[in-house]
């Protein structure tokens, strides 16, 4: 397939992944975890543990009535400290069971490989496992895999573009566990009675690309075609609605999700998780974190269980070598800034960056119409024209300008020469527009 | 260390590029021309270059410190300014006139409306039209560089009148009488593509300026040869690259800047073919910045997914 890309605009920010020769190394038990309600994309769960409580590895601590929701498993076995409220990166509180190891990660007797033979059974699984999009997103695996018209798909594109700088905690799984990648891909294909598998990666990881094309090739077959597609080193090509464009040709319309155009996008770690849980019966309680930065002593991929405060993650990294004057959960170009290092890594969580004095960008000066932010931007959109509607809080020529499409993945922000805080800006005229239409 | 830690928006990576680079891009593009316009019309060319970047940087600075704004004069946007208006000037211009320009370009175009990017006509261009308007003598004064007057004898020329008498060789490098820096096309073309190399401009505006004024010249007068002539002669070049490029003053979508170049090109043509003025570039392109926010209303992109059309940005 070809290098170039068939999504107009995006960018070429410096790639940076040091970590992607690094094997993945397991941190010890961490003394307490932190297991937050909110780790997906809907209701937070409700705490189903009470403090002093013993729990095991693999056991519920929360869960939730919801459809958009994923139960929560201890990661660690020992006590229950505390149910307590936290405050998420976001902004919101959580509620927060918080468990004192006793370092034995004993497993809980509910792990077992669960019995999985009809459809039911499958999405039945899939929720029990607790997977989220480990992408980032956070969108409950169980829903994203029983769309309203399942029929209509065709198309199962796995997400291993790690389009973000410095990330490398998908490449480890594409390079350690191709082999659970590809088993995974088959259950789904099979439960979803889908004709293909797009297994995606940019073209900067040429080492996966081989790798992962052997194995697709040997279990490829009519009717349950699995291929590898190479993808421009462009960002953001791992963006759902920039690689379903990109490797199917088919746009998905605003407001729409990818079933409507035939694709289900699943993020390659999520899809090994997931094939590993149906073996094993393991929930996700571990999370592989690609810890990295200029203020990072030892960058490393760390197996992390989840829930593990991030200070911990870092002090198994050699610690702080600088003062860390940006901490990111996240990548560089679409993570969130944190303030409070005792924040424990989430589900959907697959980088911890800190940064030294290099995270300080210049202030931001006039804007001079160059016209950069509008030829980078992958949705088409026109940042000036946004701006300018925001200032004058208008609402109509804001959704017209199609400002609810933007995906708020930075690259207009990244191009920008005055520097302009163009993504906080499209948050704030989104919320705006929200806002406008819940009065209407 | 904790309270010193930043939390913002992300993204948390930029490409490095900033306002002033771009500057510095357009002056190292202008340097060309500015070098040639020196060794066309010698020491009047330098002292008007100098006195119309130093009275920029003046009003600009002045200016920012009346109405009591954060200096900006670091951005080097007025040094761009001066340059650009110092090489619209004829050579024999009084300093105290080109300087006078420089203060209008500055003060009045851009600064009393909020300073650089909120200005909706380019400061240099109207600069240049003030002193056409005062000093219509001196501004018409076009002399022919002075190393070469004593070999044919001819004082002064007003190019586009006596077009007929020059040859391509003459236009293309410039050795005939006009504005200082708008002669040398050699020099303008090589800045010109420097900006595209360094990816400060798209060709975009250039190509479909000119290319219009060469094809209505051409159905005109029905003649290639002096179609050339016409796009290498008067203010076309110098317009066309830096002029009608000027980011603040044309539109950001790419066909906006088709049809906004189509338009400069369209009454270039009207102007020099049909007004009682010999060159047109400097009113087509103030005319067009005026239709900037009604060009740029009609030709937004659709965005990604939407229906009715794939029109790209």
């Amino acid at each position: 397939m070809g290098l170039f890309s068939k999504v107009r605009g995006g960018v070429k920010p410096p790639h940076r992944k040091h970590t992607a020769e690094s094997a993945t190394e397991r941190m010890p038990v961490p003394e307490t975890v932190i297991l937050s309600m909110a780790q997906h994309i809907g209701p937070p769960c409700t705490p189903t543990v009470k403090v002093g409580d013993k729990v095991e590895v693999g056991q519920i601590v929360g869960d939730s009535d919801a459809f958009l929701s994923a139960p929560v498993h201890a990661s660690v076995s020992g006590e229950v400290t505390a149910v307590t409220s936290i405050t998420m990166p976001s902004g919101q509180a959580v509620q927060a069971v918080v468990i004192r190891s006793d370092g034995e990660q004993r497993v809980h007797e509910s792990v077992v490989p669960p019995t999985v033979e009809t459809y039911d059974d499958f999405l039945k699984a899939v929720r029990a496992s607790g997977l989220v999009g480990l992408g980032g997103a956070g969108f409950p695996t169980h829903v994203k895999l029983r769309p309203k018209n399942v029929d209509a798909v065709d198309t199962i594109i796995i997400n291993a573009a790690e389009c973000e700088p410095y990330i490398t905690s998908d490449y480890r799984e594409l390079m350690e566990n191709s082999w659970n990648i590809v088993s995974g891909v088959q259950t789904v294909m099979e439960f979803l009675d889908t004709q293909r598998v797009i297994i995606a990666i940019e073209s900067n990881k040429p080492a996966a690309i081989k790798e992962l094309s052997a194995i697709a090739a040997s279990v490829s077959k009519p009717g349950r075609e699995v291929s590898v597609q190479t993808l421009p080193a462009r960002y953001p090509q791992g963006a759902e609605k920039v690689l379903i464009a990109q490797t199917t040709g088919r746009k998905v319309p605003p407001g729409k999700l990818p079933a409507d155009v035939g694709c289900i996008v699943m993020n390659a770690t999520s899809v090994s998780v997931l094939a590993w849980y149906l073996k094993s019966g393991m929930p996700l309680v571990e999370k592989r974190i690609t810890v990295d930065g200029g203020a990072v002593a030892e960058p490393k991929n760390v197996l992390v269980p989840l829930g593990t405060p991030i200070k911990d993650v870092i002090a198994f990294c050699g610690g702080y070598k600088a003062p860390a004057r940006k901490l990111l959960m996240g990548g560089p170009m679409m993570g969130t800034a944190l303030k409070d290092d005792s924040l424990p890594v989430l589900k959907q969580n697959n980088a911890i960056l800190a940064f030294d004095e290099e995270a300080l960008l210049p202030e931001p000066t006039a804007c001079i119409r160059c016209g950069r932010c509008v030829a980078a931007c992958p949705m088409s959109l026109t940042p000036p024209a946004i701006t300018a509607a925001y200032k004058t809080k208008n609402t109509d020529v804001l959704e017209k300008r199609g400002v609810m499409v933007c995906m708020e993945c930075g690259s207009c922000a990244y191009v920008c020469p005055a520097n302009r805080p163009l993504v906080q800006t499209m948050r704030l005229a989104k919320e705006m527009v929200r806002k406008a239409s819940a009065k209407s | 260390m904790q309270n010193s830690r930043i939390v913002r928006s992300s993204p948390h990576l930029h490409s490095g590029d900033s306002t002033r680079m771009i500057m510095l891009d357009v002056i190292i593009a202008l340097l060309p021309a500015s070098v040639a316009s020196i060794w066309l019309f010698g020491w009047q060319s330098a002292a008007l270059i100098v006195t119309c970047i130093a009275a920029c940087l003046a009003s600009e600075y002045l200016s920012r410190l009346v109405l009591r704004r954060e200096q900006t004069v670091g951005d080097l946007s007025a040094v761009v300014t001066g340059l650009l208006l110092a090489l619209n000037l004829p050579a024999t211009l009084p300093l105290w006139q080109a300087a006078l320009g420089s203060a209008v370009a500055i003060v009045v175009v851009k600064q009393m409306f909020g300073g650089l990017g909120h200005n909706f006509v380019n400061p240099a261009l109207v600069g240049r039209i003030v002193l056409m308007v005062s000093f219509p003598a001196a501004m018409n004064q076009y002399v022919v560089p002075f190393w070469m007057s004593s070999v044919d004898g001819v004082a002064t020329a007003t190019p586009l009148v006596q077009l007929e008498s020059f040859d391509l060789q003459t236009l293309f490098f410039g050795t005939y009488g006009g504005a200082i820096g708008e002669t040398c096309a050699a020099a303008l073309l090589l800045g010109g593509v420097y900006l595209v190399v360094r990816r400060v401009i798209q060709p975009t505006i250039p190509v479909v300026f000119i290319g219009t004024v060469f094809v209505l010249s051409w159905l005109i007068s029905g003649d290639a040869y002096e179609a050339t002539r016409q796009i290498l002669s008067g203010g076309l070049m110098l317009g066309a690259i830096f002029m009608a490029t000027d980011y603040v003053t044309c539109p950001v979508t790419t066909l906006g800047k088709v049809i906004y170049a189509l338009g400069c090109g369209g009454l270039t043509v009207l102007i020099r073919q049909g007004g009682s003025l010999p060159e047109g570039v400097s009113f087509a392109i103030v005319v067009m910045n005026i239709l900037v926010p009604l060009i740029e209303r009609v030709t937004y992109a659709t965005p990604f997914g939407k229906k009715g059309g794939e029109r790209h940005a």
